[in-house]
């Protein structure tokens, strides 16, 4: 299916990744071209298959549900571009 | 010859036996890495992490104490996350980011006695087949065509490791495979590349591009190297839900040379059309290598692999675009400089154009356009159906009593940086068409280097095993290997 600038807008703003108007076209033939080769897949009889959901059949493990971690404010702010009063800080949400 | 050119185990044994120190072994690799500049492996050094962590594995040597690691001076990937040093996976996203932790594959590599020398180039977020993507610029490949100063692809996305290990800067170095990243980079600067079992070895602390895809592994100058290095990377992790909770054999042990008996299936898929004579005679000497020592060689069709670059292109982006989710500019990393008036939204965009690339950008697109309502059934549903008969033509040729399959490991040489510049994303995608096949089943897959082409070249075979099987995988690897006897090295010119 060919991607027009239209759905280019689109999934960017899904994406939450800004692309500027005047880059939507080449963008929206990239991505085109990439669903085209994807296209093959159509050729594949999946009657009756069930998707693959785990690469190697096993239970996955649980763990006990009890903390396990924790009192490492200062290490988990460590990277933040903006952290203030032991909080991540970010533009105002609620106006 | 200077130290940094040995191998885990030529260093090891000389290390046990005090003919050499970590110290002065990693001092030769320090010294190889700042003269090994214009490979542009080496992204981030650390020499002083590394002389301390030499100094205490002499201690150990010195206690007789000393797992096989012990003063092993490696490569990291940059995308393993490493504590208190930088670890961007070559994206301006990551930039300035310094874990706080370490992850578990070089967490047991340091328990072991390894030396960190730094870390190393690789496209960005793992996303790519020749290097170009990173962000610090592309890897160089040692080798060169005969008589030609033209750059290759050391290709990717695991390049830097690849390019260093080739290039003697260290004796070995981590790479990690989603669709082909350890075997192909492998292949294209004649150094062994094993990409486990999905779940061998724990994905904690990587960052991840496709969780159900990616997997680590070692990247090495022989298959004795592999083994050695695979074991003390593997077991079971509490931290990875989908790490196997099975025990670790002595890998190097299986090394025996002895396959006679075995059955080694040619799948003629992978038979591909356009495909290089020389790609063609390679495979023939492989397949003549193995008959000669002592096992069977099987015709076997896997009628799925035409099928297996489409859905991995739709499942790869799929995984990514929720696992790139996290970089939102909020808790680590790289945050866009806002306008007056912006809000959390524009910050999201802002943040998330700057930081990625266009290779990431356009996966993580693809990805959310084809989870997105409407598509998710046509699209990634279906790749999920094509994957599952992609994993049965293996079970059912396994079934048949095929203990291995050997096949090209890439369609060409290693390429010229920039050559696919003006190539369409779909033209880059296909250097993965003898890998991806391997990383959707989840199975044990080996590069070994087995010749050079005309132009002097470096060219490899792949070895696909059974679940949980590197053992034997690894002791096919080293019969060809040895009978390969490839010796040859890149002319030193950088």
């Amino acid at each position: 299916m060919a991607i027009d600038i239209d759905t280019a807008r689109k999934v960017a703003k899904l994406a939450r990744i800004r692309v500027e108007e005047a880059d939507l076209p080449r963008l929206a033939g990239q991505l085109s071209g990439i669903l085209g080769f994807m296209e093959q897949l159509n050729e594949v009889d999946v009657a009756g298959v069930e998707p693959m959901t785990s690469v190697t059949p096993m239970r996955l493990k649980r763990r006990a549900d009890v903390v396990t971690d924790g009192n490492i404010q200062a290490q988990v702010l460590s990277n933040a571009p903006d952290a203030r009063e032991g909080f991540f800080a970010v533009p105002k949400v609620v106006e | 010859m200077s130290a940094n050119t040995w191998t885990i185990a030529a260093a090891r044994d000389a290390l046990r036996k005090g003919e050499i120190s970590a110290v002065d072994l990693t001092m030769s690799c320090l010294t190889a890495i700042d003269a090994g500049d214009g490979l542009n492996a080496f992204v981030h050094k650390t020499p002083e992490i590394a002389l301390e962590q030499a100094r205490a594995a002499d201690a150990r040597l010195k206690a007789g104490e000393a797992p096989a690691m012990c003063g092993i001076p490696l490569g990291i990937k940059d995308l393993f996350c490493t504590r208190g040093v930088p670890s961007q996976a070559a994206s301006n996203i990551l930039k300035g980011f310094r874990p706080e932790y370490e992850s578990t594959v070089t967490t047991k590599l340091f328990e072991a006695g390894a030396v960190m020398l730094g870390k190393l180039n690789m496209d960005e977020f793992a996303m790519g087949s020749s290097n170009e993507t990173s962000a610090y610029g592309n890897a160089v490949n040692p080798w060169r065509r005969k008589g030609s100063n033209v750059q290759l692809t050391p290709g990717g996305s695991s390049g830097g490791s690849a390019a260093a290990v080739a290039a003697d800067l260290c004796l070995a170095a981590t790479g990690t495979d989603t669709g082909g990243s350890i075997r192909q980079p492998a292949a294209f600067t004649g150094i062994v590349g094993i990409k486990p079992t999905y779940g061998r070895v724990s994905r904690w602390g990587i960052v991840a591009f496709a969780s159900s895809l990616d997997q680590a592994g070692p990247m090495t100058k022989s298959v004795r190297d592999a083994a050695i290095m695979l074991g003390a990377m593997s077991g079971h992790d509490p931290k990875d839900s989908t790490s196997a909770d099975l025990p670790v054999p002595d890998f190097e042990a299986a090394l025996t040379g002895d396959i006679r008996g075995k059955i080694i299936g040619i799948p003629k898929e992978y038979r591909m059309d356009g495909m290089p004579a020389e790609i063609e005679a390679l495979w023939a000497r492989g397949i003549e290598m193995m008959r000669d020592a002592g096992a069977e060689v099987r015709d076997i069709s896997l009628p799925h692999t035409k099928y297996a670059l489409p859905a991995y292109y739709v499942i790869a982006p799929a995984e990514a675009s929720s696992n790139l989710a996290r970089y939102d500019g909020v808790r680590y990393g790289h945050r866009a400089k806002l306008a007056q008036g912006d809000g959390i939204t524009e910050m999201y965009e802002k943040t998330r154009a700057e930081g990625f690339g266009p290779e990431v950008q356009r996966r993580i697109m693809v990805g959310t356009y084809v989870l997105s309502a409407g598509f998710y059934d046509a699209y990634y549903n279906r790749a999920r159906k094509v994957r599952a008969l992609i994993k049965r033509d293996f079970e059912v040729v396994f079934n048949e009593g095929i203990d291995a399959i050997l096949t090209p490991a890439t369609p060409s040489a290693a390429f010229g940086l920039g050559e696919m510049a003006d190539a369409d994303p779909v033209q880059m995608y296909l250097n993965d068409v003898f890998t991806v096949t391997v990383n959707l089943a989840g199975l044990p897959g080996i590069a070994v280097p087995v010749g050079l082409d005309a132009q002097g070249l470096p060219l490899g075979l792949q070895l696909i095993g059974r679940p949980w099987n590197e053992a034997e995988v690894l002791n096919y690897a080293h019969v060809l290997e040895n009978r390969a006897g490839f010796v040859a090295k890149a002319e030193k010119w950088w």
